[in-house]
């Protein structure tokens, strides 16, 4: 569904008055965050600024103190207690790809990516196979099916992670640091995916400090600083000529480490 | 030392204490093992929730467990029981006091390996649509059980022996055997060794089940 067709701008996840703390320490102060369908956003910010919490708030991971957040029809009040049947109903609306790939160790690739829609969603394990079977050929891994995680390289299991989310078909990516962790050689397989997905119309949310993929790819950067969005605008914006001050540091810091 | 008729006397006893072996000492460790093993992660499982009365209770249960003998966890069962009026055979007997004993040290096994999983792995179950339970079945003591293994066997093997406790409560299993088999003549060297040998066998065959389930956890790990 676009944007014409609900005679107004659509957001598939949209992200109210957010806030979180563990103990003394605030790391939401009020995030309010709108990503359209079909969009790519890209959240940048320094360490502590609160990036990955608001990401493991969009499923609920961590649950907020306050705020709302809304994927599609799905609609959870986090200043009420939140059960565990509203946290699942959130949770099945996006897939999310972890910095640490998290890939079931115990499970062969195929395995991992047929898990969610054999085990949870009670989906024929025939047609899973084959769809899984689709999806590691997207990620380029199809030849991978039947070895163990621990036979991949950091950048293959990244990509099987990839396979694993799309498998449970969410309505929205989520993406927590996916390079981070890999040896720089590697990066670049795993971002080529990522942008053939938002080629493809995923919606995503992306935490990343990979600056040349939210230059590329994103719709919307969003610049997080202590618990708060300090900028958010397009990447031409925000990341060639951002207004506020603590992003142009930030963006210095990265750019220019030494 | 070993003259005619002590081995003749011994070769008599290889049979009965065959008998005990397979009706008395396997029973009763592989059933009080199973049952250990279902309470035991019954006790872990209650350590870990957040519901703090569950956590004293699987504590103090384990803390009774540990701090008094197992033989005189059998002998309350056996012969302390029926003065409050409930009487059980020697044979159930030995299996709740041995099941109630392994399921209290092995629950700190299960917590352990349990806790052993990444926080990660609970995680990616999670966004992958499964509840804690699906996690813990499907996910957690898959991966638990490869940690667990080896301390569980140590487990298995002291109840193989701690099985001889049994003896004390009537209940006919190889020990006991070889002690009927000795009394008469009272060759209770010849008989006792036997019966060691018995026992050493039963855990030479258990090390190696446990060497060969170790080498199939390990098949999704890096060696």
């Amino acid at each position: 569904m676009t944007r014409a067709d609900k005679g107004g701008p659509v957001d598939l996840l949209s992200v109210e008055g957010l806030k979180k703390s563990f103990g003394d320490n605030h790391v939401l102060r009020g995030v309010d965050l709108a990503v359209p369908e079909g969009s790519v956003t890209v959240l940048i910010g320094p360490s502590g600024s609160g990036k990955t919490t608001v990401l493991r708030s969009l499923n609920a991971l961590e649950v907020p103190d306050a705020g709302t957040v809304r994927i599609g029809d799905v609609t959870v009040d986090f200043s009420r207690p939140v059960d565990r049947g509203a946290r699942m109903r959130l949770r099945a609306q996006s897939g999310m790809v972890f910095q640490g790939h998290n890939l079931f160790p115990h499970l062969t690739v195929l395995g991992n990516v047929m898990e969610g829609p054999v085990v949870v969603q009670r989906r024929p394990r025939e047609e899973v196979r084959q769809e899984a079977i689709g999806l590691l050929q997207r990620v380029g891994l199809a030849e991978k099916a039947e070895q163990y995680p621990y036979q991949l390289s950091g950048g293959q299991q990244q990509r099987v992670g990839i396979a694993r989310a799309l498998a449970i078909r969410p309505r929205l990516m989520l993406f927590d640091e996916p390079t981070s962790a890999l040896d720089p050689e590697l990066v670049g397989e795993v971002l080529g995916v990522m942008k053939d997905l938002a080629a493809d119309g995923w919606t995503m949310v992306v935490v990343t400090h990979e600056m040349r993929f939210a230059r590329q790819v994103a719709d919307q950067v969003v610049f997080l600083d202590g618990g708060v969005v300090a900028e958010c605008g397009a990447p031409a914006q925000v990341l060639g000529a951002p207004r506020e001050e603590r992003t142009q540091r930030f963006l210095h810091r990265i750019l220019d480490p030494l | 030392m070993l003259d005619q008729a002590t081995l003749q006397l011994l070769r008599d006893s290889l049979r009965p204490l065959l008998e005990g072996t397979l009706q008395g000492t396997i029973p009763l460790t592989v059933i009080s093992f199973v049952l250990g093993l279902v309470l035991a992660l019954v006790i872990a499982l209650m350590r870990l929730s957040p519901v703090a009365p569950l956590q004293a209770a699987a504590r103090a249960y384990v803390s009774v467990i540990r701090g008094t003998p197992l033989l005189l966890q059998l002998f309350i069962i056996y012969y302390g029981l029926p003065s409050l009026g409930l009487t059980i055979n020697s044979f159930p007997s030995a299996v709740i006091a041995f099941t109630l004993n392994v399921g209290g040290y092995a629950s700190e096994i299960v917590r352990a390996a349990i806790l052993a999983v990444p926080r990660g792995q609970w995680e990616a179950a999670a966004t992958v649509g499964m509840n804690d339970a699906t996690t813990l079945r499907r996910i957690v003591l898959p991966q638990a059980s490869r940690v667990a293994v080896p301390p569980l066997s140590n487990t298995l093997i002291a109840l193989v022996k701690d099985t001889s406790l049994a003896s004390t409560i009537q209940v006919t299993e190889l020990l006991r055997k070889a002690q009927e088999a000795a009394a008469p003549t009272y060759q209770f060297f010849a008989l006792y060794s036997l019966a060691a040998v018995y026992y050493w066998v039963i855990c030479l065959a258990l090390s190696f089940t446990q060497s060969r389930l170790e080498t199939r956890l390990d098949r999704y790990v890096a060696v």
